[in-house]
């Protein structure tokens, strides 16, 4: 109860920071997605890129997410301290799921369909846009919410580096050793994350349904 | 139309896959507008890779794969498949169309106006034996198999393709439904006169649907007749087809 009356008290802020968060997170998946689709639908299309940029969305998935927050501080231009590197560090994280599941969904279309595609005179252009990707739509979903809900995990972590968010409740409960401050700042973000889902995987089904045969 | 628009010409084509097996070598033949040749010969023995030579899904390694006169190299590849109608065993329909939209692909590729691409389709699925009320609508999973071949083929004919091309379309059906389909689409071959290509395993289903039979083995053609004479073959896969007979 104490946590709640805490959480009650301090309402503005945490709203505050609740909408920094989802700011962060919004902005880097729109951008992962603007840069990953592509990308996953350039490698459909030209296999032997495949591998390299799978290769690189896996190793920036393994770097640690606070290390990598720090590696990007020294960096010029795109560095530095704030929301702007915040938002690099989180795109670069969802980049991956997004990626593969473009790739994978594109390439997990039915060969006969394609075939029959093919043969019937589509170009390669309307293969894509007609077919392809319309029956992609549920598994590249599946990536952006597996990114997003990453993403807002992570997120509290650009508080770490002044980018703001639930983060900033986090960091400050820790050092002060205050569970209150810890709560109201990990129970919003769960929460987020836990929305994001629903919403998402609603939207997921809705093209799984559409693309069963 | 010209009355040799439709004829499929091979000279010595030889086909091979990058690791260098030869799937098809030596293969030369003619068929004319009205033809309905059928490509009989058991698993792997390089039928289905002719279908493709002909639309180009495949492209020879050597010889020479004409349509109506000219080569398929020649072909801006979009241009000859578009009239050339494409059924497979899987059949391959859309999934997410519904079967008008899946039967009208091709005229809608083509920018057929709307109202023509709509008659186009009820017409067809009269033609195939599927009241149009009742499965204009439809998906391809709330179809039956022998329902979805039914449209991969009024699909195929959609633009009114001079040329067909059919690749075991009804080897995947139960043998009853197998053998309607097999009957109404004799009835049909014979009202459209259409130059026709159909790659099977089954001897029956040669018989039943072929002007000439063409017997397939290891990659070369070996045997090109008129149904009526394939029993007197003296070649040993003949034979072995004709035994299947009994």
């Amino acid at each position: 109860m104490k946590v709640l009356q805490f959480m009650w008290t301090d309402r503005f802020e945490i709203l505050q920071l609740s909408a920094e968060h989802i700011f962060l997170v919004v902005v880097a998946i729109s951008i992962a997605i603007a840069i990953g689709v592509p990308m996953g639908i350039l490698m459909t299309r030209r296999p032997r890129l495949g591998k390299p940029i799978l290769a690189f969305a896996n190793i920036v998935q393994t770097i640690p997410s606070l290390a990598l927050f720090g590696f990007l501080i020294p960096i010029p231009f795109i560095g530095g301290i704030g929301t702007r590197t915040a938002i690099l560090a989180l795109l670069l994280y969802s980049l991956l799921p997004i990626v593969r599941n473009t790739y994978t969904g594109i390439l997990g279309v039915d060969p006969a369909v394609r075939e029959a595609g093919r043969g019937m005179g589509m170009t390669d252009t309307q293969l894509l846009w007609q077919v392809e990707i319309p029956l992609s739509l549920g598994v590249i979903f599946a990536g952006v919410r597996v990114a997003t809900v990453i993403a807002v995990g992570v997120a509290t972590i650009a508080a770490a580096i002044g980018a703001g968010g639930l983060g900033m409740f986090i960091f400050r409960g820790t050092s002060m050793l205050d569970y209150r401050l810890i709560l109201a700042g990990a129970i919003p973000a769960a929460f987020i994350a836990l929305a994001a889902d629903f919403g998402l995987s609603a939207i997921e089904k809705h093209f799984r349904r559409e693309r069963r045969s | 139309m010209t009355p040799d628009h439709a004829r499929v010409g091979f000279t010595n084509v030889e086909f091979s896959i990058p690791n260098g097996r030869k799937l098809l070598s030596g293969v030369s033949f003619e068929i004319r507008q009205g033809e309905n040749l059928v490509l009989l010969g058991r698993s792997g023995s390089g039928k289905t890779t002719m279908l493709k030579l002909v639309n180009r899904l495949l492209e020879p390694t050597n010889g020479e794969v004409s349509v109506s006169g000219k080569n398929t190299m020649d072909w801006d590849p979009i241009r000859l498949r578009r009239q050339i109608g494409y059924v497979i065993q899987e059949v391959g329909l859309f999934p997410h169309f519904n079967v008008e939209r899946n039967i009208g692909l091709v005229p809608s590729l083509e920018a057929w106006p709307e109202e023509k691409i709509m008659a186009r389709v009820h017409e067809l699925l009269e033609l195939v034996g599927l009241p149009p009320g009742t499965f204009a609508h439809r998906y391809p999973h709330e179809l039956s198999g022998g329902q979805r071949q039914r449209v991969g083929v009024a699909r195929a004919l959609a633009a009114d393709p001079p040329l067909l091309l059919l690749d075991e379309p009804f080897g995947a059906l139960d043998p009853i439904t197998r053998s309607e389909i097999q009957k109404e689409f004799r009835d049909l071959l014979r009202r459209l006169n259409k130059t026709m290509i159909f790659v099977t395993h089954d001897i029956r289903e040669a018989f039943l649907l072929a002007s000439r039979i063409g017997l397939m083995q290891e990659g070369r053609l070996v045997a090109l007749v008129k149904p009526e004479e394939f029993l007197k073959l003296d070649h040993a896969e003949a034979r072995a087809f004709a035994g299947s007979l009994q």
